[in-house]
């Protein structure tokens, strides 16, 4: 096991490296240069960057002292906010974004668990059915339409719910961690009823069964552990679609989010806040992926071994 | 033998079978036959459109369907079924063309993978796990940021990301194909290799290909929806669902329609895609267990 995380470990480093770079060139191939119309940039930012990319110096140098304050987890001055850093602008947005993104991991990690296995324990009854059109519904509404739908029967027409914010009025994180969440539901929904499909027609729930053991600790002990490995597959993408999602949701229910600080970022050319947020998404999608397998390594006995000896 | 007789030798092939299996499915059924009229309907707008797609009527504004209007018009004046119907011609077109380019490159990429072997096939399977780990939603939005909201990028960046899972597929099924004794068969007879791989290998992985297309068809629509929505894809004049439903998101107060008919469109239209998608996996490929 210690093994096989440093492995994966060190497979993720050039991924990292990559994504650095590309960014970093990427940005420096804008039109005109990113950093060189004058007008739009407020003489202090200009001499910010001008300082703190060199650009007076070789790609090559800029390049690599980029890296090396990245490594230090400095990720250089906004180009449209004077006296702002990327940084900051990045711990403003993240609590937000995480407590949303938690949210909405556990409802469709509940929500999609619960489907999918009362949804395989009759498969092709009206207990299978009814769950799985539900999944296809969420799969079919994407966050963009689902959002303003809830927003406009739950807080326009039924009045229930508050229609915008975070935190503010009691209620008003509801609609937004149920959007961002729909989607996952559906998928978790799928892969669980999958996964639990092929585990009980296995012949050691037979057994379990077979010695008396009552029904669900057979589907819930015996069975779910098996039964989740497609999920926790699953859950490593999931994290980058969940951060993808948060653009969407924070951009409709107006959350002051890192997805929506990225939104703008994008409409406003913040080429620094961009380069900064993407890297800094790309490092948590990787590490989330990074675990994610590890887990899905632990879950699965079969992996395990296979890795063991793969390794020696 | 005559051309009956071959008919009738060919009764049980594996398409024959496969489509009265499809047949069977009454979803993938409606779903394709949806599917068709919307293509349809995309391609006939220029001419069935009942309004200019420029045409405004300020002093109307925003109106409710009615009679002259079936789905009410926006705050301009302008036919939403206009607009509906232009902006789903350039969904459609998103979603053929962006997954016509990841086919493309996909197929090939996971052929030679998997036919060259080897070491070959390593560093080329080492890439592709590469970029499957980098995040690319966020590094197509940058693409757009940098340079500009434009179609054909757009096509090509998406087409880009979605070639890997395309690949994997394929590279798959022709490890376990070139082993077979018919390639081998084909090897003896002195066929060059890029016959081998154009006739013998590329047409039996047609199945997973098949049905994986048509759930990449819908993954690509609703990015393209996504990034159009954020008002980081396609641009006004120009005019998409994803647009069209951020539009309606902005004014769904007063005029819900706005939202409302553009959202119906855009998720029939999943429905569709995904419903004939999963009757081709359960009629092409049975071994694939429905998840």
């Amino acid at each position: 096991m210690p093994r096989f995380i440093l492995h994966r470990l060190l497979q993720a480093l050039p991924v990292l490296l990559v994504v650095v770079t590309a960014t970093f060139f990427l940005v420096r191939l804008a039109p005109g240069g990113p950093f060189s119309d004058e007008k739009a940039v407020p003489a202090e930012v200009q001499r910010a960057l001008e300082a703190r990319y060199r650009l007076d110096q070789p790609l090559a140098s800029q390049y690599l002292s980029y890296l090396g304050d990245l490594v230090r987890g400095d990720f250089g001055p906004s180009f449209r906010y004077p006296g702002r850093s990327v940084d900051e602008m990045i711990f403003a947005g993240l609590p937000t974004t995480a407590e949303l993104g938690l949210y909405a991991l556990l409802i469709s990690l509940v929500l999609g668990t619960a489907a999918g296995v009362v949804a395989a324990l009759r498969p092709n009854s009206a207990q299978d059915y009814l769950p799985m059109s539900a999944a296809m519904i969420g799969i079919c509404l994407p966050s963009f339409l689902l959002g303003p739908l809830l927003i406009l029967v739950f807080g326009i027409w039924l009045d229930w719910m508050p229609v915008s914010g975070w935190g503010n009025v009691p209620g008003d994180k509801i609609l937004p961690a149920l959007t961002l969440a729909s989607g996952y539901t559906a998928y978790v929904a799928r892969l669980s009823r999958g996964g639990m499909l092929e585990v009980l027609s296995q012949d050691y729930i037979r057994t379990a069964r077979a010695k008396g053991l009552p029904e669900w600790i057979v589907v819930l002990k015996h069975g779910l552990r098996g039964g989740l490995i497609p999920v926790v597959a699953f859950a490593g993408p999931a994290f980058a679609g969940l951060l993808s999602g948060s653009f969407v949701v924070e951009t409709i229910f107006q959350i002051p989010g890192l997805g929506r600080f990225y939104v703008q970022a994008a409409f406003n050319r913040d080429y620094t806040m961009i380069m900064g947020t993407t890297i800094f998404f790309a490092v948590l999608i990787v590490a989330f992926n990074l675990l994610a397998d590890i887990a899905a390594v632990w879950l699965n006995p079969r992996l395990r071994h296979q890795y063991r000896k793969r390794a020696s | 033998m005559s051309d009956e007789a071959l008919q009738a030798e060919r009764g049980v092939s594996l398409w024959r079978d496969a489509w009265l299996r499809l047949r069977r499915n009454r979803l993938a059924v409606a779903g394709g036959v949806t599917l068709i009229l919307l293509c349809v309907l995309a391609l006939l707008t220029p001419w069935i459109a009942p309004y200019d797609y420029r045409a405004q009527d300020l002093a109307l504004g925003a109106s409710p369907p009615s009679a002259a209007h079936w789905l009410g018009t926006d705050t301009l004046g302008r036919d939403l079924l206009t607009h509906v119907l232009w902006g789903g011609r350039i969904s459609l077109a998103v979603g053929f063309v962006a997954t016509g380019v990841a086919l493309l490159i996909g197929v090939l990429y996971g052929t030679i993978a998997g036919y060259a072997g080897g070491r070959v096939d390593a560093v080329m399977m080492r890439l592709v796990d590469i970029l499957y780990a980098l995040p690319f939603m966020i590094f197509i939005i940058l693409l757009m940021v940098i340079f500009g909201r434009n179609l054909v990028l757009l096509f090509l960046a998406i087409g880009a990301v979605e070639w890997l899972t395309m690949a994997r597929i394929v590279r798959g099924q022709v490890q376990t194909l070139k082993q077979q004794e018919f390639i081998e068969a084909a090897v003896s007879l002195g066929l060059s290799r890029w016959t081998i791989i154009r006739r013998h290998l590329i047409p039996n992985t047609l199945g997973p290909v098949i049905v994986y297309t048509t759930l990449t068809i819908p993954s690509v629509m609703l990015l393209e929806a996504f990034l159009s929505f954020l008002g980081l894809g396609i641009q006004p004049p120009a005019s998409s669902w994803g647009l069209l439903i951020s539009y309606g998101a902005e004014t769904m107060e007063e005029y819900p329609w706005l939202l409302i008919f553009p959202g119906v469109a855009l998720s029939i239209t999943l429905f569709s895609l995904n419903f004939l998608g999963d009757g081709l996996r359960d009629a092409l490929d049975p071994r694939i267990a429905k998840d």
